[in-house]
């Protein structure tokens, strides 16, 4: 059940998946809770103040942050705005139309803010240039350059990535004038043991696999997006089908482990920038 | 969420309302409001008033949305402007848009789609009246305007949010500590079936704080259900009797 549903599998080729993922095999040789090969590469975009590109398996995303001026909320006088923001351009798959972010992409960057929000990864407080006057504004924009399943996921580890490798560039205050000197930059200042990261589960009969690919994606029967630092829960999300409050337990206890083994992978690969774009 | 409450959420075991931890608003029903519509509910828990009509099953417009095999279910959660303290502007929101998608998926999971293969089920969801709890009230609503509709279900559907307060988890939460709360957690329960339909989370939470809130969702779930089939039960009465 894919939120694009005009991607189309043969009813034998669904059979077979079925048959394979119940004897707990996977069409690429992968175990139900394994992920598919994973890459991150840092800083390939010199345009943006941080940047990354993640491959997980064939889906490619990429994640660019910029900071601007802005004015803080009423009620968070004293912190920088967060705003993330999912794109699916016609470019990354046949079933992608040109056009504002639709309700996928939506879910998707508002699960993801709420993950960087509540995780305390970003620190949010260095953001603020004159308290309740003038603050930064930090997009993360996601782009989704192909589409072969778990965006989610993938969106992630881009957000957590360019986040990672993010520079601010140094304010400028001159009386009430405040400007921003993109010649200058200091890195941002992340807390890297709060790196929130997803696990996004999906159903297929009673069998719950992680990262699948497009055609697993596209056949399953249920979708449910765990967060977490490693330590605490910070966003989950519900998407089709139905779960036992038994599975959500046995989920969420996943998570913590899945999600601590895989950030010191990607703490490791967002160490050095590449400084180009390179697939 | 770092925000400071004007007043304490929790004094010597007491909301802000007077109740327990535990303890759900009063719950209120009507079936059958709108002449117009297939199937219609006003649900209130406590101050929060949502009013769903469904329409359907009919044929699609836009025609190209249309699947062979099975209906379309179509969700719109939407605020009122006067529902909120401040008026909320009445284009639709990134907010609403994301809730309306999570509210179809739970729908779509119960409704037998494959009896009405070809065509749409609408649900309309106006909150009229805000105070904490929205996106649950309007799934209860739903549900009840899916059965008034005579569209054939597996279960009810039961909207029941949980959150947590200075580490207390809390049932049904109204605005302030929707507000001013450490996180929330929004569940919707198909009851006899045992299957979480709906389920998003807000802030940061223990996977036990979770399990447990899920286990108290479950136990408020039970009441609403049966007030669900008693409503339900009414109308249809009133209807035979016409």
């Amino acid at each position: 059940m894919s939120s694009y549903p005009f991607e189309i599998i043969p009813s034998l080729r669904r059979d077979t998946l079925r048959r394979l993922i119940s004897e707990g095999k996977r069409p690429d040789d992968r175990q139900l809770i394994s992920m598919r090969d994973l890459t991150i590469r840092v800083g390939v975009v010199k345009t943006a103040d941080g940047s990354a590109l993640v491959n997980l398996g064939n889906t490619k995303v990429i994640a660019g942050i910029k900071f601007e001026l802005g004015k803080p909320f009423e009620d968070t006088p004293n912190e920088g705005n967060l705003i993330v923001n999912l794109e699916t351009p016609p470019l990354a798959a046949p079933t992608f139309e040109p056009g504002p972010p639709d309700e996928n992409a939506i879910e998707i960057a508002r699960i993801i803010d709420r993950a960087l929000r509540h995780s305390n990864y970003i620190p949010l407080k260095d953001l603020v240039i004159i308290p309740g006057k003038s603050v930064y504004s930090m997009w993360v924009d996601i782009y989704v350059l192909n589409h072969d399943g778990n965006l989610i996921d993938s969106s992630m580890l881009a957000a957590v990535s360019a986040i990672a490798n993010a520079q601010v560039p140094r304010a400028i205050i001159d009386g009430d004038n405040v400007k921003l000197d993109k010649t200058s930059k200091i890195p941002l200042n992340i807390n890297p043991q709060n790196m929130p990261l997803t696990v996004t589960y999906y159903k297929i009969d009673k069998y719950l696999i992680v990262d699948p690919t497009l055609e697993e994606e596209v056949m399953s029967d249920g979708r449910f997006t765990v967060a977490s630092d490693g330590e605490n829960i910070v966003a989950l999300q519900k998407g089709e089908g139905y779960f036992t409050p038994e599975e959500i337990d046995s989920m969420m206890n996943n998570t913590l482990n899945i999600v601590k083994d895989l950030k010191v992978k990607v703490l490791e690969m967002v160490k050095t920038p590449v400084g180009s774009l390179m697939f | 969420m770092a925000k400071q409450s004007p007043i304490p959420l929790l004094t010597d075991g007491k909301r802000v309302d007077g109740r327990l931890p535990e303890e759900h608003r009063p719950v209120t029903m009507q079936v059958g409001v709108l002449p117009n519509a297939n199937g219609s509910a006003l649900v209130g828990y406590g101050n929060t008033i949502v009013l769903a009509a469904v329409y359907g099953p009919r044929e699609p417009i836009p025609r190209y949305i249309t699947v062979p095999d099975k209906a379309v279910v179509r969700v719109r959660y939407h605020m009122a402007p006067f529902s909120t303290d401040d008026r909320k502007n009445p284009a639709p929101t990134r907010r609403e848009i994301e809730i309306s998608k999570v509210v179809k998926e739970a729908l779509e999971t119960v409704v037998f789609l494959e009896q009405y293969p070809k065509s749409t089920i609408d649900v309309f969801l106006e909150v009229l009246q805000a105070d904490g709890s929205t996106r649950v009230t309007s799934i209860t609503a739903a549900s009840l305007a899916l059965a008034d509709a005579g569209i054939p279900m597996k279960d009810l559907v039961v909207g029941v949010s949980v959150g947590k307060v200075n580490d207390t988890v809390i049932v049904d939460l109204n605005k302030l500590e929707d507000n001013y709360g450490d996180g929330d957690l929004p569940i919707a329960i198909a009851y006899r079936k045992n299957w979480v339909l709906l389920m998003q989370l807000d802030g940061v939470w223990k996977p036990s704080e979770v399990k447990r809130g899920l286990e108290l969702a479950f136990k408020a779930a039970e009441n609403i259900y049966r007030n669900m089939r008693e409503a339900l039960k009414g109308r249809y009465m009133a209807v035979v009797q016409q």
